[in-house]
């Protein structure tokens, strides 16, 4: 089995990493830039693929040469045999359009055909959720969202999903699609290791990566668009249909609360008070 | 029906010394094997005293096994012993360490986290070479069965698993032993309790403290009066850079007595003979507790049932009698004998004849010899009854057994006496040689200590708030809430106390219909898994799933 697992850089949104300025917007250059938190599901769901089935997990992302780090990150943290990124000045200013087919174009590009795509649930900064789904359009693969659990058949070549259909009531849906597939975690995924071989092949594997990212740059293909043979007319800003047209700042939280120490000794006639009251009585 | 299930060839059921030994040498023989710890790592499910014993006449040693385990993971090796016996203010010392290094190759202090954890990473290596390999955060929960015959294990996390050799090295609270009946939580006068500060210590200061170079350390050993007439007694083992500091006590003491485990350690803490180590900075990394097997009681001769092994606390293999506390030395041993068994039934086409072969090698490698030794059972039948220890109490706190103190110290009686293993094997579970004995020769012998203590140990609230847990459902049950019944874990349970609302056992008086009745509720957020309220409380006892409950981080 191959699984591709697309990614992107967004800015560390935690308490304590994330910087705004007065307005309320955001300064990128004292905000670190990570990977985008949701992907890491979507890189579990194919390092389970990889457990339970064998085969290859290849981290993709398209985006500066800083991505590097972006990508070492998820294979030190979850796990990647190798590493893609899609990068040249060409590819910048991308909406998710042009982003699409940039991604699509570079998965068209892997000797070895992948049987899965993943994606995580939106980005932590754009929150559109278009470019998996968009680059599973390019391809023409089935796309399964808001997945919460999955098994693979090898003999069939299908996926069977369960999907969180969230509504007044939430229900879970039970998918299958035939592969190739695209997958889109939902961040209620959990990867499940029920037998001793998977959780040891698991243990094996985390090892290996960690290992691995120490030195990331060996297992890292850079692509730009000539590698691609990508017309940049159809790509970066020139290819992309909408733009940024403005960014409002994020209202500031309500007034603060605060919290205020009470002598438990004081609290004793209220207990009193409402004695009558407490008991099933 | 159990076709479907994973199967290996051996499955070890715990990471400690007993479950690192069985595994490595199931693994050294080419045996596929499996090692499941339910801890999130091992070690951090551990506590001990400290020491870890390399005796000369024992067939293995955990460096024989783990060549590298003095340097990598133990603290200090313990070149002096002493025994403090204390009255009030007056203290006694002799010099034990004759007796220490009595059949002893080497003794190292070791804090079980880091231990355990460096022995987990060799035993997944050795183990994965076999095709199995170690895992963390598994809890097995209970025996696999097949028409009545024990043919796995089954785990809170994984699909059961079936195997030809189960090994359980699951610690004091074994849940398989219990599962297969070879082991039960009655009797509090078959268990110890033990409860351990580690402290921290500045730069240079355990070795300016103790006098010791680097490469020394000390075990110091206390009783007398100084635990409310509790039998038990305190101890003191230097590590790398902290303290090891900690009192077991008879567990029927403890309940008969209605004292609290936490404030006897406190006892100790504060007596002005540990003023000169503790200085004024005292700081505590962690409090700890453990249930400890009496081994003469408890040491089951035949520790198997079918494809079940048991090892090390699981069998009740922990020797502790007065000054002579071993008990990870004979988990290594007895690990690596019944890994041996398995080999040897194997290769002779009968690999269900391994728990046999077991128990014929304790007995023939002297294990069960220490563990059970013959001396302490005659001297028991004679010496534990209340009739003799209060003629021999009586007769002591006389003028003339005051007299007969004093003169057999001149005579070189007392120092021969704490120094013979002979007699050590043979002394009585009573409160003589634990309370009243130290205390009479304190007070005739002894000298008063001038320093004064000020050390403040933290509240139990406090020691609670510092360990880390990853709270869970409740794992255990209150069975019979009636004082009667449980009431005892109020006081015994190392992390509660009377009085005291955040802990795991309060009793509260409740009004039910005019009349008044006191229960006891349970609340298992800040159990430490020592087992204590199993012996003494009506419970249904069980571990928390893996990786749940508390964490330790010094062990």
């Amino acid at each position: 089995m191959h699984s591709v697992v697309l990614t992107k850089g967004v800015p560390d949104f935690r308490e304590g990493q994330v910087s705004f300025d007065e307005d309320g917007h955001l300064e990128r250059g004292d905000t670190p830039t990570v990977m985008n938190p949701n992907d890491k599901f979507a890189l579990r769901a194919a390092l389970q693929t990889k457990v339970r089935h064998g085969g290859r997990v290849s981290l993709a992302s398209m985006g500066p040469p800083g991505y590097k780090e972006i990508l070492q990150e998820g294979m030190r943290d979850v796990y990647a045999d190798d590493l893609y990124l899609l990068s040249d000045r060409e590819m910048g200013a991308a909406d998710t359009w042009a982003t699409a087919m940039t991604l699509a174009t570079g998965i068209d590009q892997f000797e070895e055909e992948p049987d899965l795509l993943f994606a995580g649930f939106k980005t932590a900064d754009g929150e559109t959720g278009h470019t998996g789904p968009q680059t599973a359009w390019c391809l023409d693969w089935p796309t399964i969202t808001h997945v919460v659990a999955f098994e693979v058949d090898e003999t069939e070549r299908t996926i069977r999903a369960k999907r969180l259909v969230e509504g007044d009531v939430s229900e879970i849906e039970t998918v299958e699609a035939p592969l190739p597939a695209f997958v889109v975690t939902d961040p209620e995924f959990e990867a499940s290791y029920r037998t001793a071989r998977e959780r040891l092949r698991y243990k094996d594997f985390r090892a290996e990566t960690q290992e691995r990212a120490a030195a990331y740059e060996d297992h890292l293909t850079v692509w730009d668009h000539e590698d691609l043979n990508l017309d940049p007319d159809y790509i970066g800003l020139d290819g992309s249909p909408t733009i940024v047209a403005g960014v409002d700042p994020i209202p500031k939280a309500p007034s603060e609360r605060e919290a205020t120490m009470v002598d438990p000794d004081e609290m004793d006639p209220v207990f009193e008070e409402l004695q009558p009251f407490a008991g099933a009585d | 029906m159990t076709d479907d299930y994973e199967h290996y060839e051996a499955v070890v059921v715990g990471a400690g010394p007993g479950g690192a030994a069985a595994a490595v040498q199931l693994a050294n023989n080419g045996v596929e094997t499996l090692v499941l710890e339910r801890g999130v790592e091992s070690g951090s499910k551990n506590v001990s005293g400290g020491l870890i014993y390399a005796e000369e006449s024992a067939p293995y040693t955990i460096d024989g096994l783990f060549p590298e385990f003095r340097a990598a993971a133990s603290e200090r090796p313990v070149t002096n012993y002493y025994l403090h016996n204390v009255a009030g203010e007056r203290v006694k010392t002799f010099d034990v360490t004759p007796l220490h290094e009595h059949d002893t190759e080497w003794s190292d202090a070791v804090l079980r986290r880091k231990m355990d954890s460096w022995l987990e990473q060799r035993v997944h290596e050795e183990t994965r070479e076999t095709g199995g390999g170690l895992l963390t955060g598994v809890r097995v929960n209970g025996l696999l069965r097949e028409g009545g015959e024990i043919v796995g294990v089954t785990c809170d996390e994984l699909e059961p698993i079936t195997a030809d050799l189960i090994v359980a090295a699951d610690g004091v609270n074994s849940e398989l032993a219990r599962d297969a009946g070879l082991m039960d939580w009655e009797e509090p006068d078959e268990w110890f309790q033990g409860v351990k500060a580690v402290v921290d210590m500045p730069a240079g200061a355990v070795e300016e403290r103790f006098d010791i170079d680097e490469d020394e350390g000390v075990a110091h050993l206390f009783s007398g009066d100084l635990f409310e007439g509790a039998r038990g007694g305190g101890f003191l083992y230097t590590n790398e850079s902290t303290l090891s500091i900690g009192t077991v006590f008879h567990l029927d003491s403890i309940v008969d007595e209605s004292v609290e485990p936490q404030q006897l350690l406190d006892r100790l803490l504060t007596h002005p003979l540990l003023a000169q180590w503790l200085g004024d900075d005292y700081t505590e990394l962690e409090y700890g507790a453990k249930l400890v097997p009496d081994s003469k009681k408890v040491a089951n001769p035949s520790p198997h049932r079918g494809r079940l092994l048991l090892v090390g606390d699981a069998a009740g293999q922990m020797q502790a009698q007065g000054p002579i506390i071993k008990g990870m030395n004979h988990a290594v041993t007895a690990g690596a004998l019944a890994a041996e068994a398995f080999v040897e039934a194997r290769s002779r086409g009968d690999p269900t004849d391994a728990g046999e072969r077991y128990e014929h090698k304790l007995e023939s490698e002297g294990v069960m010899a220490k563990l059970r030794p013959r001396r302490y059972e005659l001297a028991a039948t004679l010496g534990e009854n209340d009739t003799v220890t209060s003629i021999t109490d009586s007769l002591l706190q006389s003028p003339l057994g005051r007299i007969g103190v004093r003169a057999a110290d001149k005579l070189g009686v007392l120092d021969w006496g704490y120094t013979s293993p002979f007699l050590a094997m043979m002394m009585p579970d009573t409160r003589t040689p634990y309370v009243t004995m130290p205390r009479v020769i304190a007070e005739e012998l002894g000298t008063r200590v001038t320093d004064e203590s000020t050390v403040e140990p933290p509240a139990l609230d406090e020691r609670i708030g510092d360990l880390t847990y990853d709270v869970d459902d409740p794992h255990i049950e209150l069975v019979d809430e009636s004082y009667e019944a449980s009431g005892a874990a109020v006081t015994a349970c190392p992390v509660s106390a009377e009085d005291f609302g955040g802990g795991c056992y309060r009793a509260e008086t409740i009004q039910t219909n005019g009349s008044t009745e006191r229960v006891v509720s349970l609340d298992t957020q800040p159990c430490v898994e020592c087992g204590t309220c199993a012996v003494v409380a009506e419970t249904d006892w069980d571990h928390p799933p893996g990786g749940k409950g508390v964490e330790f981080k010094q062990g």
